[in-house]
């Protein structure tokens, strides 16, 4: 059997040369990768190893917002305070996945390319609204988190694509977001339903926008527009999260597995957006 | 294609060694270097056994490639002990009988020596979730958690 070959390029032109051969797959955090090579589910021809770039390691703030890099690890962000304080709901829902061991490699970018429908930090990312920097043969191009999975296993990155970092751009003030999933364990679990929500509240306390992503009730992680509208231009009382569960649970094409019914997960979906809208509320009011 | 030529420290130590790309750390640490403290449990990444620290941070050797510590630095449970000074987390955990089988152990005494070197003074609840990455099929994890508390209170009294 021929060897595994490993390359570490510094570059992203290096790694894109490299992701483009036959049989290329990139390793970040591995905590899929390794467990699929185990499996005998992946037999890569050659692991490109993306940690050695520079832009993909680091998190960085401007005036218009945060870049992290695509291969920065759970702990790692989770212990940036800054990005923490903006978006607590990406990071509780970054770090809901695996154990302190997996947090302490485990990446953004590699929890979005897995395309697990029930990946954790997914929704929130599409809650909070993040955009990709995606390299490849055709140059750099840019995407909404929501556009690169197309179902379990599976995404809309090209051949030697992949994704560089995330841009979060400073929200409005007033504006809050939170990720709720719930799962049998509190921990090392993986998600029977996943719900993320991003508001902004005007001085009056009004909602003038909002994202509601759900995680492991379709084929891919989705953004329900028609939950966020139900959230807009009101004060986020009772009637517009009832609203807004409504929407969350119609928006959902669960399947049946021992995890949970397709009844259950729909149901569900509904009851933990409207949880975790309630918690976006009081985050973006300050409490 | 040849073996890849590592080179990285253990425990403070320089080592080199050649392994192939799908050999993980815990591979080279039990195979090339013979330090057969670290324990394979799943394999997956899920039970903890094989915890190391690869540069300060607690990480599951099974899901590191070793071809990817050339020049990093690895702490294994073999260098926590110092000669035949046993760690407060080793001795507490004997004096509290925290073990059985003892194929989680090592695994555990890395991740609560990570836990307790930031926070001296977890709540249980602090130690139970920094420890859910870490299997055990004995004991029922009361007398683990209880050992941990209780040498985080000795070491904090001899700080």
């Amino acid at each position: 059997m021929e060897a595994i070959q490993y390359a570490r390029p510094s570059t992203i032109d290096d790694a894109v040369s490299r992701l483009s051969e036959t049989g290329a797959r990139a390793l970040a955090g591995g905590t899929d990768l390794l467990v699929q090579m185990r499996g005998g589910s992946v037999r890569p021809r050659v692991i490109v190893d993306i940690k050695g770039i520079a832009e993909l390691r680091r998190v960085e703030q401007t005036p218009q917002g945060f870049r992290v890099g695509a291969a920065v690890a759970g702990a790692e962000l989770g212990e940036h305070t800054a990005f923490a304080a903006q978006w607590p709901g990406v990071v509780e829902a970054f770090q809901l996945i695996g154990s302190t061991q997996v947090q302490g490699r485990a990446s953004l970018g590699g929890n979005l390319c897995n395309a697990s429908p029930a990946a954790d930090s997914v929704p929130a990312l599409i809650a909070a609204g993040a955009r990709c920097t995606i390299a490849g043969p055709g140059g750099k191009r840019e995407a909404a988190v929501e556009d690169i999975c197309v179902g379990p296993g599976k995404t809309s990155l090209a051949p030697g694509e992949f994704i560089v970092d995330f841009f979060f751009a400073t929200p409005p003030a007033h504006t809050g977001d939170a990720y709720l999933r719930f799962t049998p364990r509190t921990e090392m679990d993986i998600a029977v339903v996943g719900a993320g929500v991003c508001l902004s509240l005007d001085a009056n306390g009004r909602c003038t926008a909002a994202r509601v992503g759900l995680g492991a009730v379709a084929p891919r992680a989705l953004l329900v527009p028609a939950a966020a509208a139900a959230l807009v231009g009101t004060s986020v009382d009772d009637a517009a999260l009832a609203k807004l569960a409504a929407a969350a649970s119609a928006a959902c094409q669960p399947i049946d597995d021992k995890r949970g019914t397709i009844e259950f997960r729909t149901r569900v979906a509904g009851v933990l957006a409207r949880r975790a809208a309630v918690a976006a509320l009081a985050r973006a009011r300050g409490q | 294609m040849a073996k890849h030529h590592v080179s990285m420290t253990v425990n403070g130590e320089p080592v080199e060694f050649l392994c192939e790309t799908q050999q993980t750390l815990l591979d080279v640490l039990r195979d090339e270097l013979e330090l057969t403290g670290t324990k394979e449990g799943c394999g997956t990444g899920d039970c903890g056994a094989c915890s190391v620290m690869l540069d300060g941070r607690l990480v599951c050797s099974c899901l590191v490639l070793g071809v990817e510590t050339e020049g990093r630095h690895i702490e294994t449970i073999e260098g926590v002990a110092q000669g035949s000074e046993l760690h407060p987390i080793q001795q507490q955990l004997l004096e509290d009988a925290a073990l059985q089988c003892g194929i989680c152990t090592p695994g555990i005494v890395v991740a609560a020596k990570a836990l307790l070197e930031q926070n001296l003074n977890p709540t249980e609840t602090e130690v139970r979730y920094w420890l859910a990455g870490n299997l055990c099929r004995c004991t029922g994890y009361d007398k683990i958690v209880r050992s941990v508390m209780n040498a985080a209170a000795k070491m904090r009294e001899e700080a």
